[in-house]
């Protein structure tokens, strides 16, 4: 008998555990970073408070992209092996990612009014997080597209893997496309270098969004291993019927 | 319709490297379309020079056999052995495919799909005219192929198999549309590459009337 | 292979053109959008002068994706495809020459087109060429990493607004390249070379990585 669905019975046992932990590890972090982040960290002295999204939008942009090179990784080992597990990881980061992504926009358009006195300024790194943005949305649209939960998952691993190997040409080409648009004197977003009072908070935040992202990606992959069970429970009982 | 001999064709039949010393064969082959398995256990092999019918119900798994064995669709498990060639695209580049479909442009000429498939597969262009000839279309090769009946555009597809030669010929119900001439023409081209030394596997709802081998998928269903 | 090659290339050319000019369209697309420009703009020289070169890859860009949803899908839908799989050639080369048919048939006349439209949007006559250069090399960058999009969404049905999301993010680099060579060439500038190598390198490695890419996808379509 072929197991068309590689048996991931292992995989629900652990994360079953595994899900609520990093849950509870990402709100013990937020709630010792936040407070950090929020309160006792000091104001920036260029940028005075509001520093402060700087806590939620680098991590953001952090966990966007870095979850984009797991489903990457993620879409590699479903080509090469055929995994089912790595379909599912993919499938259920993409959102989250997409998620990250738009909290990135989000304050980044927050943080440019009191800092460049506009809601929205085409800084490059803003410019390649709308990329970024789009792309997930276009794995997420073929995803959609696709019936075929299994054609889906292969397609949608294709276009990562050739989206991951274009992100650092798109990274370049925006970079180059701002150098020479925007003179060097607009100030950008975290590109000094950063006090250590502010390091710390940070990395707790950062630490607090990857357990957020894990667990939230765990769920998601036990909800569409569920759905998938469920779909081959239903082909089973219309097949047995007369 | 008259039918002409095809002047092209080797009187001594297929060459050597076009041959298939070692025949077709499956090692524990099963099938799956999407998470449904078609069947499984399918060891068989097959010599050259044989015309298999292949036989089952709708749904049974002929299409998936056929496509699988042109290596357009990867296997569930086991092996498919065309000769010595195991991987996927040195069988496609072994067998012919005639599927349900007809891979007809409607706004192309008859003659340039012709043309198209002596160069797609490596055949000879200068045949162009005896392979319509051969089909009963040469009269009708400057219209494009949207005018053609069900039936005329089958017989183009025909065209195909004779164009250019390959060993294997993979037949999904060939015979639909066809009408009695046609099915003749069908019968006379298969008899024709079995007896070159090429096999040809059919899937078919009635038998073609030729000697033939059986496979019958029904009896492996899962 | 070669002969295989060619003849998939002449074929998609033969077919792009046939039946009262199906390549016509977009062509046609494209002159509509630059139109549109002005329109929006009114008619002052300075400031169309500013807006020409960009507009002319953006419509070039949306001209490019109209063509792609039928690119595959009719070949996966009539099955042709299942023949350029049994082909004497590599299905990623047989991509590849339908790209290149797809550039011929399309690519280069919207770049001579684009060249002449941006005599209307105020470019020096002496830029027009350049610009009509950049456009052709450009849209064979459009047009390959076009192929992955067409051939991830052929089995889709309307699957065209799905290919734009899928090829979008792609094609910020050669717009990105393009328009600034554009740019720099129409503004009189000298430095336009640094910007054409960069698009004429990016294009080059997508018309690289988009064959191979859509022949992947292709196989899984035919599965």
């Amino acid at each position: 008998m072929i197991t068309v669905f590689a048996n991931p019975d292992r995989f629900m046992a652990l994360s079953r555990y595994l899900t609520p932990i990093l849950a509870a590890a990402a709100a013990a972090l937020f709630a010792w970073g936040l407070p950090q982040a929020l309160v006792t960290s000091p104001p920036d002295y260029q940028m005075g408070e509001t520093v402060r999204i700087m806590y939620v939008h680098v991590p953001a942009a952090w966990w966007a992209l870095g979850l984009y090179a797991a489903m990457g990784m993620a879409s590699f080992v479903s080509l090469v092996w055929r995994h089912v597990l790595a379909d599912v990881a993919a499938r259920a980061m993409a959102p989250v990612g997409a998620v990250l992504a738009a909290l990135c926009l989000i304050t980044g358009s927050l943080w440019g009014r009191p800092t460049w006195g506009t809601w929205w300024e085409w800084d490059a790194r803003l410019t390649s997080m709308l990329v970024l943005f789009i792309t997930y949305i276009g794995y997420l649209a073929l995803w959609a597209a696709i019936e075929d939960a299994q054609r889906a998952a292969r397609l949608a691993a294709i276009l990562c893997l050739v989206g991951l190997i274009n992100l650092p040409i798109i990274r370049f080409s925006v970079d180059w496309w701002y150098t020479l648009h925007q003179p060097a004197s607009v100030l950008r977003l975290g590109g000094s270098a950063i006090d250590p009072a502010m390091l710390s908070p940070l990395l707790i935040m950062a630490g607090a969004f990857a357990c957020a992202a894990a667990s939230i990606t765990l769920l998601g992959m036990r909800s569409l291993i569920h759905r998938r069970q469920a779909l081959a429970a239903e082909l089973r009982l219309a097949r047995s019927a007369p | 319709m008259t039918r002409r001999a095809f002047k092209g064709q080797p009187s001594e039949g297929l060459t050597d490297e076009s041959r298939l010393v070692d025949g077709l064969a499956f090692e524990g082959l099963a099938l799956a379309r999407g998470s449904r398995l078609l069947f499984q256990d399918l060891t068989a092999c097959y010599q050259p020079g044989v015309l298999v019918e292949l036989t089952g119900p709708n749904g049974s798994g002929k299409t998936t056999l056929l496509r699988a064995i042109a290596g357009l669709a990867s296997p569930a498990a086991g092996v498919i052995r065309m000769g010595r060639a195991t991987d996927p695209e040195d069988r496609a580049s072994l067998a012919h495919l005639l599927g349900h479909r007809d891979g007809l442009k409607g706004a192309l000429a008859l003659r340039a799909h012709v043309r198209f498939w002596a160069e797609l597969f490596a055949g000879d262009a200068g045949q162009i005219d005896d392979a319509l000839a051969l089909v009963g279309l040469r009269g009708l090769s400057a219209l494009p192929a949207r005018v053609l009946s069900q039936g005329q555009a089958r017989r183009l597809a025909l065209t195909r198999l004779v164009i250019a030669q390959r060993p294997v010929w993979l037949l999904d119900e060939p015979a639909a549309g066809l009408d009695r001439a046609g099915k003749n023409l069908l019968a006379d081209l298969i008899d024709r590459q079995v007896r070159q030394g090429g096999l040809v596997i059919a899937a078919v709802h009635e038998p073609l009337g030729l000697p033939a081998q059986s496979l019958a998928l029904e009896s492996l269903k899962p | 292979m070669i002969r295989a090659l060619m003849s998939v290339y002449r074929r998609d050319v033969a077919l792009a053109w046939a039946g009262g000019g199906g390549a016509a369209a977009p062509l046609g697309f494209y002159v509509g959008v630059v139109l549109l420009l002005p329109l929006a703009m009114g008619p002052e020289r300075a400031l169309i002068a500013a807006a020409g070169p960009p507009l002319l890859w953006v419509a070039g860009a949306l001209s490019v994706l109209m063509t792609l949803e039928r690119l595959f899908q009719a070949d996966l839908e009539d099955a042709s495809l299942d023949q350029l799989l049994l082909a004497a050639a590599p299905l990623e080369l047989a991509a590849f020459a339908k790209g290149a048919a797809l550039w011929t048939a399309l690519g280069l006349p919207m770049a001579l087109v684009g060249g002449i439209a941006s005599l209307t949007l105020q470019t020096p006559p002496a830029a027009a060429p350049i610009i009509a250069l950049g456009l052709a090399v450009g849209m064979a960058g459009f047009i390959s990493i076009g192929l992955l999009g067409a051939a991830l969404a052929a089995g889709v049905r309307r699957g065209g607004v799905l290919i734009a999301v899928l090829v979008l993010p792609f094609f910020a680099p050669p717009i990105i390249f393009g328009a600034a060579a554009a740019a720099a060439a129409s503004a009189g500038e000298a430095p336009f070379e640094g910007a054409f190598q960069l698009l004429g390198a990016c294009c080059l490695f997508y018309a690289a990585l988009g064959p191979i890419a859509a022949a992947a996808a292709l196989r899984l379509q035919a599965d």
